[in-house]
């Protein structure tokens, strides 16, 4: 286990810094190698795993390495192996190979002009699949927009995610919503909405409101690395620790908030995991590209929750190997093969690797399970087309003026006679 | 009947609803165990425990994001914000969370939360203590706002915001806490002992959303006012002779639109007062509303009494707040223009 970074010393300041404040830069920019930095990883198997009730105190290492069960030649190694049955880990494969199909099939909509915008979640594949496998059905997930695989993974329609894609008359959000901004009380994923952070301390309501209540479910949210600067972290962070709220608060650290790379949220100087820290949680960081240390990592946290110890943060650290959105192009800022360099690999290649490693699948059936996912992108893809793709079969404009409360108000009749809907 | 404060039958509203409802939590800074720098909340705890009356920490921004997410999980939580000054941190969650929470989700989930909160002037509270924010929530598509003049209506109106399934900014106006105030600085301070409406129910009862009450008839001019300034509009009309009608307006959004329209058809005449800056002030929004709906009845030009366009001064506190010498000038003016 290596901590590979050095903070900055005498000799690194230049002459120019006493005419200025330091402003951190990527390692790579478009046209340079493509580089990393330092990058303080963990070889697989050897970070210690604690019981689930230890004190924050004892594990502060944690927070540093790298928990890793997977290694490069696929096999499974040290505590945190969660020794999955290969039910679950066919479940998982599953999950990642029809997010990534989803994503693939939704991504060339948007090119074609059947959608005016998409997000990919390509190389995080495993954070949401894992999450899915580690929960329970009942627990509510309040992620951010790169968590589509919650909704896949528990078996959410896919025709109803692209009729949502799609805006057309059978959206299940009549209309009102941007894209991949989905909502699903009854499959456990929050509202999503465009502005980022903001639903990380409704995660810690909702999970004080099921204590009080009495009830057994953990909440479970998702941040990306950029976004864990706004106030709404902290906020979260703060009445997290102090109610013990049953959360588990996961920051996806994969590299990059558009353009901005993850050291312009302070990811230079200390890991995002170790913020938690400060708050007196027990912190996690975690390799997010190996499904079996998400899949630990998350059931660790979801048994200390039950248990009343509180809140965990996990870091999961991965990278963004596709741009932020459809409107992004990242060769603008980054070096264009980047991400061929992720050291930590691709989740699918590496989860696929250790089922053919242990014999769970050979190659047959995983390429069976592929076209089987594609198989169902088609067929989801074709129905919701034929309902009608952007503009063709848009809901009634009358949804505009719907659901703003839970009766309209005389403005909202009013403005609706206006528009004579 | 029980004759009580603004703060006894705000406390009283709490009370009730938690009883009857076990959903119903209250939380803010200083409001568990001590009761809130107000007393609103005082006994709570004691009576109902911590898990339904609790400290929070100086987080307004936390405070709100906590309480949108036990809204949506089931719960009716009334956080309180100690002063209006400080609700800006939790502005954003307000308006991009807590507004279109059932929007965007088509209903799954929703935000029935109540937000208290003390606001106004008249205290010597100086710029972070005496705020008026009313408007840039009355300006957001998906919340109430409400405002209490009286214990009667405060009680009431708590219960009722407390029922909607909708979230409502409550604000509740300082200055009235303890007694009735007309701007009167120089005179006693007055409680509300002995004031009809300051007898309020013991039990439960509900004063309606989106209705005004005319408190004072009269023919002459409409007056439109909220909170405190509904005080000083019945002393302006005393102190003039002006026979006007003061309409207490309880709830900013959504505004009882047909009591305007009725009075001002009636008078012909209308004078708008709130305490808050006069730019874009709610004045601004119920201007709009008599002129688009009774243009034809008016027989002078609509006048607003408000706040100055300045942070709120501590020293000159009486030069700030419209009192009735200010707001009588407007009804004389109104009333004898031709």
């Amino acid at each position: 286990m290596s901590l590979r970074v050095r903070a900055p010393s005498v000799e690194d300041v230049p002459d120019e810094a006493a005419r200025g404040f330091h402003v951190p830069c990527p390692a790579g920019r478009p046209g340079d190698a493509a580089r990393f930095g330092d990058l303080r990883l963990s070889a697989a198997g050897v970070v210690d795993k604690p019981a689930f009730d230890a004190s924050p105190a004892s594990m502060r290492d944690l927070a540093y390495d790298l928990i890793r069960v997977l290694d490069d030649e696929g096999q499974a190694l040290g505590p945190w192996n969660p020794q999955l049955s290969p039910d679950q880990l066919r479940s998982g494969l599953r999950t990642m190979m029809l997010t990534r199909a989803f994503d693939d099939r939704m991504f060339r909509a948007q090119r074609q002009g059947k959608t005016s915008f998409y997000i990919k979640c390509t190389g995080e594949e495993a954070i949401a699949a894992a999450a899915v496998e580690a929960l329970e059905f009942g627990d509510m997930c309040f992620p951010s927009y790169r968590q589509q695989g919650l909704l896949i993974g528990r078996g959410y329609p896919l025709v109803m995610m692209m009729n949502q894609i799609f805006n057309n008359s059978a959206d299940p959000l009549k209309g009102r919503q941007l894209p991949i901004l989905y909502s699903s009380r009854e499959f456990g994923f929050y509202s999503l909405s465009g502005n980022v952070g903001s639903r990380f301390p409704h995660a810690v309501g909702w999970a004080m409101a099921s204590a009080t209540l009495g009830s057994r479910d953990v909440a479970a949210a998702w941040i990306g690395d950029g976004t864990s600067a706004e106030g709404d972290f902290h906020s979260a962070l703060t009445f997290a620790a102090v109610y013990r709220a049953p959360v588990i608060l996961n920051i996806v650290n994969n590299q990059w908030a558009i353009s901005s790379f993850q050291g312009l949220a302070g990811g230079a100087e200390t890991t995002f995991a170790a913020r938690g820290q400060g708050y007196g949680l027990p912190a996690l960081r975690v390799d997010g590209n190996d499904f079996l240390a998400v899949y630990a990592a998350t059931s660790w946290a979801r048994s200390r929750a039950r248990a009343g110890l509180g809140a965990t943060l996990i870091e999961l650290f991965t990278y963004r190997a596709a741009a932020h959105s459809t409107s992004d192009d990242p060769s603008r800022y980054r070096p264009a093969d980047e991400a061929e360099h992720w050291p930590l690999g691709d989740p699918i290649a590496r989860l696929r690797r250790h089922l053919l490693a242990t014999q769970v699948l050979d190659e047959a059936e995983i390429e069976t399970m592929e076209a089987e996912a594609l198989a169902l992108v088609r067929a989801a893809a074709k129905e919701a087309e034929a309902i009608g793709t952007l503009g063709q079969s848009p809901p009634s404009a009358k949804h505009m003026f719907e659901g703003v409360f839970a009766t309209p108000d005389w403005r909202l009749v009013r403005q609706r006679g206006e528009v004579g809907v | 009947m029980t004759s009580m404060s603004m703060i006894k039958a705000l406390n009283s509203a709490l009370d009730v609803m938690m009883s009857r409802d076990e959903r119903v939590v209250s939380f803010g800074e200083d409001a568990g165990y001590f009761g809130g720098v107000f007393r609103v909340t005082e006994g709570l705890q004691q009576k109902y425990g911590v898990q339904r009356s609790f400290d929070a920490p100086i987080s307004e921004a936390g405070i709100i994001g906590v309480a949108i997410g036990m809204a949506a999980r089931g719960l009716r939580p009334v956080p309180e914000i100690q002063f209006a000054d400080y609700i800006y941190p939790a502005y954003d969650q307000i308006v991009s969370e807590a507004a279109k929470l059932r929007y965007r989700s088509d209903g799954m989930f929703s935000a029935p939360l109540t937000v208290r909160s003390p606001f106004g002037g008249g205290i010597f509270g100086g710029q972070t203590h005496s705020q008026s924010p009313e408007v840039i929530f009355a300006h957001v598509a998906g919340i109430k706002t409400v405002i209490p003049s009286n214990p009667y209506d405060a009680k009431g109106l708590l219960i009722s915001a407390i029922e909607d399934d909708d979230p409502v900014i409550f604000f509740e106006p300082k200055r009235l806490y303890n007694g009735p105030f007309a701007g009167r600085h120089d005179q006693a301070l007055a409680t509300w002992a002995g004031h009809p409406d300051a007898e309020v129910e013991d039990g439960h009862y509900t004063v309606a959303l989106g209705q005004a009450r005319v408190v004072r008839a009269g023919s002459a001019v409409t007056v439109l006012a909220y909170g405190t300034m509904v005080h000083v509009a019945l002393a302006a009309a005393q102190d003039t002779g002006v026979d006007a009608e003061v309409i207490d307006l309880r709830t900013l959004v959504p505004v009882d639109l047909p009591a305007i329209e009725a009075s001002v058809k009636k008078t012909g005449r209308c004078v708008i007062v709130h305490e808050a800056p006069r730019t874009a002030g709610f004045g601004a929004e119920l201007l709009s509303l008599v002129q688009e709906n009774c243009f034809y009845h008016l027989e002078a030009p609509i006048e607003r009494v408000c706040g100055w366009d300045t942070p709120y001064p501590h020293a000159f506190e009486w030069d700030y707040f419209p009192g009735p010498t200010r707001v009588g000038e407007a009804l004389r003016r109104t009333v004898n223009s031709a």
